[in-house]
């Protein structure tokens, strides 16, 4: 379980800089772009306390 | 270090504060009090491996404020060259600062700053120290609050952000957004930071994406990843520090906590002084990536919008525009998690001058003045000045203890003088941290000397005066007290 929101957390780190990325290159509009930034938000604090070593307590 | 708990969250960036100073060694925060080591050295088993050094720099040189600094450099006119090369040159000088100045003597004798300035100088002008750390934190703490209100302010049309030149509030509803933002802040720093600290520890990466993110956007935006061609001033724009304003800047945002020792409280953990070298990560993701970033957010409004430099624009509504809700949340917790600790501390500097009031007392008060502070935008708006006094002020304590540490015995001075005499004041101490300043403080208002130029005079000039003045005022006490 620890593995799969730890492979989740890295994943809203993703999706925190690579739809800017795409943006950037044209790849992506500007809406997506932000509505992928806040879902990788909330997937980031939903599951960085058991991604980041010491961050669940 | 945080993941163990063992420092507190000591806030942000160049405002990252040694918040840990500030507590009075009777009375350590209660999140921690028994493992702070505050009037011992820090024992083998509890010394820290180098990846807590790496994350704790990365993290907390990355707050709310960098969405300030990038685009003052802006506002400044300062050149491409001058911001690439400059921060470059300052920082790099920042991390020598940590790595040869600070690391060695925290891991010599691996005490915290106040207690090491409490054997030298006495416990009454610690207490000083205190206060000038409470009342410049408070300030700070304001300008965060400034920060997040203009991310608060952005659904709400009737709030009108503050520009870079506006010193007052600017109307009603934005008094109401710092006022209600304050109280907040301030309730969550009576009932104590841990959960703020935990919430900034885990968004410390996210934060600095969310930067990354705001610098790609902008470069989507204005079509070019030509960094040199975007970030030089349009013609005509002078600017008001040049390459080595922005090497100084750099170097010294920092200083209180480097050369001024206060992360000497952090170092003391450190196995070996080459975990100084930790502090680079804080100096190029925060100081170096994302202040370019944050800069790109004022220049895309510049060129784009019509924004005039000068004026600029307050960072809530450049943030919304480049990356929406997430940017919004970043500035908020941004500014949340850093104001927080600073509010915490400030308030019980103060209480260290009190003893007999409580710590929720002391924090109100710190509260109160944060949030009045807040209002007024001009601390935010003028970060660059005010980071550059802040370090200025604070500083040069470190010189004292470079002087004990390297050259008091070299020059047959008393060591620890407050210790070996049993005294509570050391007045050679406050007259050779007074003098220069004072000095500073006159150039400033006199000449309006940029802060950060000033601050490596005034430290050598601290350093030299100590060991005058020791010589002169203590000399035969610390024979008698050696005899």
């Amino acid at each position: 379980m620890q593995t799969v929101l730890r492979i989740l957390a890295f994943g809203a780190l993703g999706l925190t800089v690579v739809p800017p990325f795409l943006f950037m290159i044209q790849q992506l509009g500007e809406s997506a772009m932000k509505g992928w930034m806040l879902a990788g938000t909330f997937l980031w604090f939903a599951t960085a306390p058991w991604a980041l070593r010491g961050g669940a307590r | 270090m945080r993941d163990a708990d063992a420092q507190p969250n000591r806030g942000s960036d160049c405002c990252a504060t040694a918040m840990n100073e500030t507590v009075p060694a009777s009375t350590p925060s209660p999140a921690h009090a028994g493992d702070e080591f505050e009037r011992e050295p820090v024992p083998p088993h509890a010394l820290k491996g180098p990846t807590a050094f790496w994350g704790m720099y990365a993290g907390e040189h990355t707050a709310g404020t960098e969405f300030m600094i990038g685009p003052l450099f802006v506002a400044w006119g300062v050149n491409a060259f001058d911001l690439l090369v400059g921060l470059l040159v300052g920082n790099l000088l920042a991390v020598l600062s940590w790595r040869y100045i600070t690391a060695p003597i925290a891991t010599r004798y691996r005490l915290t700053l106040y207690y090491q300035l409490e054997r030298i100088c006495g416990r009454k002008l610690v207490v000083l120290y205190n206060l000038a750390n409470g009342i410049l934190f408070c300030f700070l703490a304001g300008a965060m609050i400034t920060v997040s209100a203009t991310a608060v302010g952005v659904p709400f049309p009737h709030i009108q952000m503050p520009t870079f030149q506006d010193t007052l509030p600017t109307n009603a509803a934005w008094c109401v957004t710092v006022l209600a933002l304050g109280a907040l802040m301030t309730f969550v720093a009576i009932r104590g930071y841990g959960f703020v600290a935990r919430v900034g520890h885990l968004a410390a990466p996210w934060m600095f994406l969310v930067f990354v993110a705001c610098g790609l956007v902008m470069l989507g935006k204005l079509g070019t990843f030509n960094l040199v061609e975007l970030l030089t001033p349009a013609e005509g724009h002078e600017s008001r520090i040049g390459f080595w304003g922005v090497v100084f800047f750099a170097w010294f945002c920092n200083a209180a906590m480097h050369i001024g020792m206060s992360d000497l409280s952090v170092l003391r953990f450190a196995r070996k002084p080459s975990y100084g070298w930790a502090s680079a990560a804080g100096m190029f993701l925060g100081h170096y990536i994302a202040w370019i970033c944050a800069a790109l957010l004022l220049v895309y409004w510049v060129r784009e919008k019509g924004v005039d430099p000068s004026q600029g624009m307050a960072p809530g509504p450049m943030v919304w525009d480049a990356v929406g809700w997430a940017g919004l949340i970043c500035v908020i917790i941004a500014g949340w998690t850093t104001a927080n600790p600073t509010i915490y501390r400030a308030g019980l500097a103060f209480q260290s001058l009190y003893p007999r009031m409580s710590r929720a007392t002391g924090t109100l008060i710190a509260g109160t003045i944060c949030t009045l502070a807040g209002m007024f935008p001009a601390v935010a708006m003028k970060l660059l000045d005010f980071v550059g006094l802040y370090g200025t002020t604070l500083a040069p304590v470190g010189a004292v203890i470079l002087a004990e540490v390297y050259l008091a015995r070299r020059f047959g001075l008393p060591q620890e003088w407050a210790t070996a005499t049993g005294s509570s004041f050391n007045p050679a101490v406050l007259l050779a941290w007074a003098i220069p300043l004072g000095l500073f403080y006159w150039a400033y208002l006199h000449w309006g000397i940029f802060p950060s130029y000033l601050t490596l005079p005034v430290y050598l000039l601290t350093g030299v005066l100590y060991l005058i003045l020791a010589r002169v005022l203590h000399g035969r006490t610390a024979a008698t007290a050696r005899g």
